[in-house]
């Protein structure tokens, strides 16, 4: 395959101009000096609504989304539309939950869930679970922008195999590993202006455009349909079959209620200046969401234009995720295509440096400076947040080359199911403290392993692996210490449900006996007032640079 | 005041999938399952909005 230069150039200018823009951020709307967490991690914590906008949008929005979800409708048709009902719900749920966090870390400067954790329940144990669980279900993520932007490259035609091939992605990396160093959550914030604009563009356009092309969305959706009907396995198709529907709606709500878990998502929303920032910001937000259902829809315009996935030459598979970049290719001119291509790349980076700020802010608050060093100095914290920022990229470059792309996915989809494990310490803590200290802990043992059992017992046929093959778990495989519940049902359902079912009834119970037993339940750092202040109240902790003035 | 909250769990109805599991009617081309799903979009941001202004703590 050969080198497609009109659409590298492209690439390489954009990615020039937000490399530029990416050094200059340490100096945008600085005001102090970048060696305290809240400047470096948090940005200042005044971004306003539009920062706060392009921000959070370019932060769940993903490379990996805008790529792997219309790959999803291309092999599964209706159940990769998912993402559409789990982007409605999202931000009707988090609302109130959200400006509860935004208030009760400002009064006390909590930087990290794991921090809200810590004071909640004076339990470093239980702060330290929340830290580990948003660790390992971030990494993966960071791995899996990586795999976005390698498909982008590799259809450019920078497809070499073995080491070399991965060469290109290196290189881009390492240039984000330094401004994200230097620049910290400005970089990120900064380039999602230019991410958004060209990823609404490119969409827009190409909505616009291939329909047109292909004989309108009738013709694109019958295409998907004659596809789906030809082959023989019943778990794809136009619409929902009997045994997806649970599947479909536990998955959309199971992965609703994890979002806003993520560290890199509460970075976003606790970055943000006031309450009403992240108000409007759960308004407008669903902006994104009209975009992902549009560009899930793509999926099926490949199918209509009979799209072939590019083989990866370094796993010499099909690649899936390259759908989209190759349906761009085909259908629309050199130029164009590099503008998409280098949205789609430059889509990765902003989440990969918010990830991996998210998951420096977790290491150095509630592991480096809870256990190895409890006396850590403001610079010292923030130098260890830099880089542990450099490590967690580099170990997800690492990752990419020299683990198989196919082993992010899975552990992706662990991270799901992981994290939303810490709904009980982190959601439901902002509300009561009616669980009991070890009642969650037990809970998140049980509910941790649960799930990475009934993962582990998920087989995929497709590709002829017996664990870790998907989320969609048989209902009818579904065992409580031998009892069948639903013994013979063959209905599908999210294992991060089940298993958070299992979690929240352990740590129900174990609750019960330790009230009875009148075991010591921490102490509470957080009044019930903490939760409801607002921008401009006394009682906000200052932030670093203000006491810099 | 904090009855307008409810409306925060509206857009949950979009989980009763077997309502709009079909592919007729069509509109402009799309199948009843991807326009309804598309139709809440709006709708979410309407529910969103509405407790946004009616509930006090705006300055």
């Amino acid at each position: 395959m050969t080198i497609r230069w009109v659409e590298l150039v492209i690439f390489a200018l954009l990615f020039a101009l937000v490399t530029g823009l990416g050094f200059y951020a340490a100096r945008w709307k600085s005001v102090g000096a970048l060696n305290h967490l809240d400047e470096w991690g948090l940005g200042g914590r005044r971004f306003g609504s539009w920062i706060t906008w392009f921000l959070i949008g370019g932060d769940l929005y993903t490379a990996y989304t805008f790529v792997a979800v219309p790959a999803l409708m291309f092999g599964a048709g209706a159940m990769g539309f998912f993402a559409l009902p789990y982007t409605v719900l999202v931000y009707p749920l988090v609302f109130l939950p959200l400006v509860r966090l935004w208030s009760v870390s400002r009064v006390h400067g909590y930087v990290t869930p794991a921090d809200f954790v810590a004071g909640r329940y004076g339990s470093d144990i239980l702060a330290l679970l929340v830290a580990i669980t948003g660790i390992v279900a971030t990494m993966p993520y960071i791995a899996l922008q990586l795999a976005g932007l390698e498909a982008v490259l590799r259809t450019m035609g920078l497809n070499g195999s073995g080491l070399a091939g991965h060469l290109p992605l290196f290189v881009a990396f390492v240039i984000l590993a330094l401004y994200t160093y230097q620049s910290g959550l400005r970089a990120p914030a900064l380039i999602a202006f230019v991410k958004d604009t060209l990823i609404y563009l490119v969409i827009i356009a190409a909505v616009v455009i291939l329909p047109a092309k292909l004989g309108g969305w009738g013709t694109i959706f019958d295409a998907a349909d004659a596809k789906f009907t030809a082959t023989k396995t019943p778990a794809d198709g136009l619409l929902l079959g009997a045994n997806n529907q649970l599947q479909y709606v536990t998955l959309a709500l199971g992965s609703a209620l994890a979002l806003f878990l993520y560290p890199h998502a509460v970075t976003g929303a606790l970055a943000s200046r006031s309450r009403n920032v992240i108000k409007r910001n759960m308004v407008a937000l669903p902006a994104y969401s009209l975009l992902l259902g549009l560009l899930a829809l793509l999926g099926y315009a490949a199918i209509a234009a009979h799209t072939k996935p590019l083989v990866n030459a370094a796993t010499g598979r099909p690649d899936s995720n390259t759908v989209i970049p190759v349906l761009f290719e085909g259908q629309f001119s050199s130029w164009f295509a590099g503008v998409a291509f280098a949205a789609i790349g430059i889509g990765a980076l902003v989440p990969a440096a918010i990830m991996s700020i998210a998951a420096a802010n977790l290491w150095t608050r509630n592991i480096y400076k809870a256990y190895l060093r409890r006396d850590a100095t403001t610079e010292q914290e923030c130098k260890q947040a830099k880089i542990a920022s450099l490590v967690v990229k580099f170990g997800a470059v690492a990752f990419i080359v020299f683990v198989d792309p196919q082993y992010a996915i899975d552990l992706q989809l662990i991270g799901g199911v992981i994290i939303l494990q810490t709904l009980p310490m982190v959601a439901i803590a902002l509300y009561t403290r009616w669980f009991h200290v070890w009642g969650l802990v037990a809970g998140w043992v049980a509910g941790m392993a649960w799930g990475l059992v009934l993962l582990n017992g998920i087989p995929n046929p497709a590709t002829g692996r017996q664990h870790f093959g998907g989320s969609a778990l048989a209902l009818n495989k579904l065992s409580l210490l031998g009892w069948h519940p639903f013994g013979g049902s063959p209905m599908q359902t999210y294992v991060g449900f089940v298993a958070l079912i299992g979690n929240l009834v352990v740590a129900a119970l174990v609750t019960l006996v330790a009230r009875r037993l009148h075991i010591f339940n921490g102490t509470d750092e957080t009044t019930s007032a903490d939760y409801h202040e607002d921008e401009g109240s006394p009682r906000l902790r200052p932030v670093a640079t203000n006491l810099l003035r | 005041m904090r009855g307008w909250n409810l409306l925060l769990l509206v857009p949950l109805l979009a989980l009763v999938t077997p309502v709009f599991n079909r592919d007729e009617p069509r509109l402009l081309g799309f199948p009843l399952f991807y326009w309804v799903q598309f139709l809440f979009i709006p709708l979410g941001v309407v529910c969103v909005a509405v407790v946004y202004l009616k509930t006090g703590d705006r300055r």
